[in-house]
């Protein structure tokens, strides 16, 4: 990793190596220690790959027969083979194959089958497994599941937007249940979520845009939570939910650029939380969303809703759910 | 055979299937994968004993966020009538050395839920948040527990505590909030007028510090009082020569409500604190501060 020079340029080709050596690394304990989220690393780094115009770097066919071993009898689908259901991997083992257009690679109506089952009747919350954990992640990994299967007739979708309003604070966020701080990553799951069933009239826009550019800090970089340290993955919570808000614009563009650029590693390829730290998957899409919403030359735009190539959702039919404004 | 091998004789460990792609060679760490081989071994049969119960410790000590081992660990707990005090102990130890794990909170939030306890609940929790004020799992956690096991008698003055410690503490104003707001019994009005005297103070030691600038504009948003009452703290934090883009904006925001019923100054001065906010004082957000004199323009 280079942390001597600033890196004011885009490294495409290293990216896109980098995510290609992620499954080559078996020698590696850390690889196996985090096989339980195996199949979100592939999304991570298959829309990586497809923002950078690279979507074939992973072969199509190992990518869908590797998501099609994860689905249980259940419908719900696991982090990797041999591990539980779970909602958050079931949401993105759909988000690969509506990107690799593979949808009917799966059984469609055990998956609508598994999510709804995962809502609460009584709050309109979902847990995440049988294990009952409850988080507005969840609420959105749902309601963005079935909105890409065109299914949201499944569920009680008012009861679930009642539920994530419970979860509104005093300062315009969303935490991930009724009382809890709001951070950043659970307000563009929350708002999300309501952009998905056109229920954004909810959202007190000013105040939460407010709150939200409130987050950048001197260095361009963005923080989760007041008095945190920046991270690199915020530049996709805020900006989204900025983006969504059509307040995407009070954000400092020209400084944040400069924050994620910084981030890159220029040897290995990458992007880290912060400049001068380790690059993983994870960290290089949400780098890359961000680059992409302030509209970054190179990379193709990034859907804020879905975190999603915007063909991809365009290709499906799905409409823009969210206020749109250019950068001026 | 690193696993007492009397003991898992009968059990033929099944090897890793790493989905499509055999290509590679494994060569990682040999403990864990045989315990992983026992394991997938065992959870095909749903085998409920005591060595899986132990096989379950060992894999969890290598990777706690395993969220498959801990389910079935709460499953063998739970058909072993296991002594979950003792498990407690346990989770302690992993949180200990994990905070920010999903699943460890998960599981002692079942735990407590099983043994209707959570006599054990505040001090650990405090302990937690004793090194990580900020924690996101231990505050939700404790959130839960308040609510479950109805604790909210002392709870103002555990957040009075940690704010006088840091008045910077973003999740102790939002746990004061929960505190006051959440609670069955509803706060009268003497006692928000007493609360708000309480914030101003606090807001007078870091007037540059957003936390209670939030909670404070939350509370007066929440009980319909009027935003002017902040007026006074404002003048007299700019007659110290404290220049805070908090303060700036406090005052944006009572000239705006001022200029919503009609008040022309108030329109004037507010679009001027605009300007010095988006020029000077806060260049960073230089579009909000467009924005908000744009609104307050068309007053």
């Amino acid at each position: 990793m280079d942390t001597s020079e600033k890196q004011t340029r885009l490294l495409v080709d290293l990216h896109v190596k980098y995510i290609q050596s992620l499954d080559t690394k078996k020698d590696d304990l850390e690889y196996w220690l985090t096989e339980h989220l195996r199949l979100s690393g592939v999304y991570w780094g298959l829309t990586a790959l497809d923002l950078l115009n690279n979507v074939d770097a992973l072969k199509k066919e190992d990518v869908v027969k590797y998501v099609v071993s994860c689905q249980h009898d259940n419908g719900g689908f696991s982090g990797h083979i041999g591990h539980d259901p779970h909602l958050l991997y079931t949401l993105y083992a759909v988000q690969i194959l509506v990107i690799e257009d593979a949808l009917d690679a799966v059984n469609v109506d055990k998956i609508v089958e598994y999510v709804a089952s995962r809502q609460d009747r009584d709050t309109g919350a979902f847990t995440g497994d049988e294990w009952g954990e409850i988080d507005t992640r969840f609420s959105y990994c749902a309601l963005s599941c079935l909105s890409l299967l065109k299914r949201l007739d499944a569920v009680n979708v008012s009861k679930a937007v009642e539920f994530i309003m419970l979860c509104k604070n005093f300062d315009g966020g969303f935490g991930n249940s009724p009382g809890a701080e709001s951070h950043a990553a659970q307000i563009f799951c929350c708002v999300g979520a309501l952009a998905i069933v056109n229920s954004l009239h909810l959202v007190d826009a000013d105040l939460l845009g407010w709150w939200l550019c409130e987050r950048q800090l001197k260095n361009g970089g963005l923080n989760g939570r007041p008095e945190k340290l920046e991270d690199v993955c915020y530049s996709w919570w805020v900006l989204s939910t900025l983006s969504i808000l059509g307040r995407l614009h009070w954000i400092n563009r020209e400084k944040l650029i400069e924050f994620v650029l910084t981030a890159q590693d220029s040897e290995g390829g990458g992007i880290a939380d912060r400049p001068g730290d380790m690059a993983d998957v994870f960290h290089t899409l949400f780098g890359l969303t961000g680059l992409s919403l302030l509209e970054y030359p190179d990379l193709k735009p990034v859907d804020p809703v879905y975190c999603l190539p915007k063909h991809v959702v365009q290709r499906i039919g799905l409409a823009e759910r969210y206020h749109h404004k250019e950068f001026q | 055979m690193t696993l007492e091998a009397e003991l898992w004789s009968d059990i033929t460990p099944i090897p890793l299937d790493d989905g499509p792609d055999p290509l590679a060679p494994i060569a990682y760490d040999a403990e864990y994968s045989e315990a992983m081989g026992y394991f997938r071994a065992i959870s095909q049969k749903d085998e409920r004993s005591e060595r899986a119960l132990q096989l379950t410790e060992k894999i969890i000590e290598y990777n706690p966020a395993h969220y498959t081992i801990w389910y079935y660990r709460q499953q063998i707990l739970f058909s072993l009538d296991k002594n979950l005090y003792e498990e407690l102990d346990f989770v302690k130890d992993q949180i200990d050395s994990n905070p920010k794990n999903y699943q460890l909170w998960h599981h002692r939030q079942v735990l407590v839920e099983k043994l209707m306890d959570a006599s054990r609940e505040l001090p650990f929790i405090d302990e937690i948040l004793n090194d990580d004020a900020k924690n996101y799992h231990a505050w939700t956690y404790r959130q839960w527990v308040i609510k479950t096991f109805n604790l909210w008698e002392n709870e103002l003055d555990f957040v009075n505590k940690l704010l006088d410690k840091d008045v910077r503490n973003n999740s102790a104003w939002n746990q004061r909030y929960f505190t006051i707001f959440f609670n069955p019994t509803k706060p009268t009005e003497e006692f928000l007028t007493q609360e708000i005297e309480y914030v101003i103070e606090k807001i007078k030691m870091a007037p540059n510090n957003i936390s209670p600038w939030n909670y404070i504009k939350g509370i007066i948003a929440k009980s319909n009082k009027d935003i002017g009452i902040l007026e006074e703290l404002c003048k007299e934090i700019e007659n110290q020569d404290i220049i805070s883009p908090h303060v700036m904006g406090c005052l944006v925001d009572i000239h705006e409500s001022r200029a919503r019923n009609g008040s022309a100054i108030d329109k004037e001065e507010g679009i001027k604190i605009c300007t010095l906010l988006a020029d000077k004082h806060d260049t960073i957000r230089k579009r909000y501060w467009g924005y908000r004199k744009i609104i307050l323009a068309s007053h």
